[in-house]
């Protein structure tokens, strides 16, 4: 008996009793389909938030100051002002296929005629647009030239625009005050959207120089934001960051850094094991679905071959083998829960775009759980059918045909 | 050609021994109809089991076209049925959903023919057997007890097989469907088909050339039928 004539007795079988074929299968249905719409939305929640991550920018390392420590009082993390100029300039020159940019960045009241606003006011160098990818939407960002002469200029982040100077109103040559010192709007960027409860687009930014000196009268800085040309190279980089700052700082004890170097990759990955767990949760309640789907195939095979008992008797009578009727009725279960498992697959994509639809969560069904339910339900058909299979496998041809 | 020595089967039920054969001894030649009756308990069914390579004897030999199948594994006598026997039983054992012709071809599956052929085999059979032409693609359970068995009888030629075994063929027709049944066993025979017919019926073995009493597991009675009936179809 070869495949093509086992794949017709076998799809002879199930569709000659159509109705509880279609029965049985409901289960697996059912089970295959809320475990690919699960992971859809467990997959949908993670993409969201990991892009919300990325959008801060890609390969991002951060150093934070620490603590600052009078004796034994501390007060608390961010407070240390140790972060210099230097310390950036120095991980710019000695590690390689970085971009550094430092800023300083405090809350101000802004001041336009007859309108204000507090925001926070980021004084960085023109490295900051690329490691934080900001898009410029008209004018420019500041420059190097600008740093250097510590000029009042200002690029405009569009909240922060339109809270001053009203909804579609070009911002662009117009001044604002800050503690008294007028800056030349010369640019505003794309709106990068919120992110929860950070919104991502109210902020103004100058340059570093007048930042420091102008606004501030400080030369310390508030963080470096350092992109590293890749993922796989964030580690060794971070480590290198932490040797030299260490060093520079003459700290010979590395728990006692008054800075902190933060990578991005460890807070997504925190955001991911996070969605990871409730998607197991969710799949794994689905996959309890599976499992009383699979019984359901294991009984309505145990039946069949009590049903089928004289034609089992008469398939050996006219010289099927053990091997032959085995295969038949695993067949059958496989086939079963193969065509249970296509509809799941069809009905989790249903469900998956209602939830995104109706619900507005965001989904992906992924080709991995595509392949997972494949797999299941195959796995399921085996296991399940194995038993019933074996069962009539072992009928005595005698008294098969004799069965009432 | 079959030659069947001493042979003898014993049961086991709740341990104890039940000899239902006692040493049964008989020679069946090629293209020979033989009828084996006896009375319900005789051991009929239990020869008929053992010709059809459906189980073994507990000891003795069989030979079927020269092999000692007596020894033969469940696998080897699977085979033997598969080419040298052809089944046709009282209660017809077609598949109910399936159309004539895919219940003829169903032996030719388990032999590995290709499909082309298995539908070629199946129409011949079945013209064989004188199965009405016009009814070749019907369901099988919407014919008729008669029309089933002639169906039956072709699933049992289509693998041209050494032996036809028909236990009780008659015995869910009435008279006169069962004779043309029987008429189509003479029929076969007379191209040179050898038939073995189990029945307890006197009437019904009395359309053989030859039959083998039965009794209490012992051969009684082995001899020519000397008034055979004849059907004509």
């Amino acid at each position: 008996m070869d495949y093509s004539d086992l794949l017709q007795e076998t799809t002879f079988a199930l569709l000659s009793n159509k109705v509880r074929s279609g029965l049985t299968i409901l289960g697996i249905v059912i089970g295959i389909g809320s475990v690919i719409a699960m992971i859809a939305i467990g997959q949908g929640a993670q993409n969201s938030i990991q892009a919300s991550i990325q959008s801060i920018g890609s390969n991002l390392i951060v150093v934070m100051p620490g603590s600052q420590r009078s004796g034994v009082v501390s007060a608390g993390r961010g407070s240390a002002t140790t972060l210099t100029q230097a310390d950036a300039d120095a991980i710019a020159s000695d590690i390689s296929g970085v971009a550094v940019a430092p800023d300083i960045t405090k809350r101000y009241q802004v001041i336009v005629p007859g309108q204000n606003t507090n925001t926070q006011v980021i004084g960085t160098t023109p490295e900051y647009v690329q490691i934080r990818k900001y898009d410029i939407a008209e004018g420019s960002f500041i420059t190097s030239d600008q740093v250097r002469s510590m000029a009042r200029v200002a690029v405009i982040g569009p909240t922060t625009a339109s809270d001053l100077f009203g909804d579609g109103v070009d911002p662009i040559g117009k001044i604002v005050r800050i503690n008294g010192i007028d800056f030349n709007i010369i640019g505003i960027t794309v709106s990068k959207g919120s992110s929860g409860f950070l919104n991502q687009d109210d902020f103004l930014i100058i340059p570093i120089t007048t930042a420091q000196h102008l606004l501030a009268g400080v030369d310390y800085v508030s963080t470096i934001s350092i992109q590293a040309p890749d993922q796989n190279s964030m580690a060794d980089i971070q480590q290198q960051i932490t040797d030299l700052l260490l060093a520079r700082h003459r700290i010979s004890n590395p728990q006692s850094a008054d800075f902190s170097v933060m990578n991005q990759a460890d807070i997504v990955s925190t955001a991911s094991s996070v969605t990871n767990t409730f998607t197991i949760l969710l799949a794994s309640v689905a996959g309890i679905s599976l499992i009383v789907g699979g019984i359901g195939i294991m009984n309505m095979m145990l039946t069949t071959v009590t049903e089928r008992t004289r034609e089992i008797g008469l398939r050996k009578a006219i010289g099927a083998k053990k091997r032959d009727i085995n295969l038949q009725f695993l067949a059958e279960a496989i086939l079963l829960t193969f065509a249970g498992g296509f509809l799941g697959i069809v009905l989790g994509f249903l469900l998956s775009l209602l939830i995104s639809n109706f619900m507005g969560m965001a989904t992906q069904v992924s080709l991995f759980s595509i392949l997972l339910a494949f797999g299941v339900s195959a796995i399921i058909g085996i296991v399940f059918g194995y038993y019933p299979a074996q069962r009539a496998s072992k009928l005595n041809p005698i008294e098969a045909l004799r069965y009432e | 050609m079959i030659e069947i020595k001493n042979i003898t089967k014993s049961y086991y039920p709740g341990g104890v021994e039940a000899k239902v054969l006692k040493g049964i001894s008989f020679t069946i030649k090629d293209g020979e109809f033989v009828a084996i009756m006896g009375p319900s308990g005789s051991g009929k069914s239990t020869i008929m089991h053992i010709l059809g390579a459906l189980d073994s004897p507990s000891s003795g030999e069989y030979f079927l076209d020269g092999k000692d199948v007596s020894k033969f594994s469940d696998d080897e006598l699977a085979d033997i049925r598969k080419n040298k026997i052809g089944f046709v039983f009282q209660a017809f054992n077609l598949l109910p959903r399936a159309t004539v012709v895919r219940n003829v071809s169903l032996p030719l599956i388990y032999a590995g023919i290709p499909k082309k052929e298995r539908e070629e085999r199946a129409i011949k059979a079945l013209r064989s057997a004188g199965f009405d032409e016009s009814r070749f693609y019907n369901l099988s359970n919407q014919l008729s007890g008669g029309q089933m068995q002639r169906v039956a009888i072709a699933r049992a030629l289509v693998n041209s097989p050494s032996l036809i075994l028909a236990d009780e063929p008659t015995g869910n027709l009435d008279t006169k469907t069962g004779d043309i049944v029987l008429g189509t066993f003479q029929r076969l025979n007379a191209e040179g088909k050898t038939v073995v017919l189990i029945t307890h019926e006197p009437y019904v073995a009395e359309h053989a050339e030859r039959i083998i009493h039965i009794k209490d597991g012992s051969v009684l009675e082995d001899k020519k039928n000397e008034n055979k009936r004849v059907i004509k179809l």
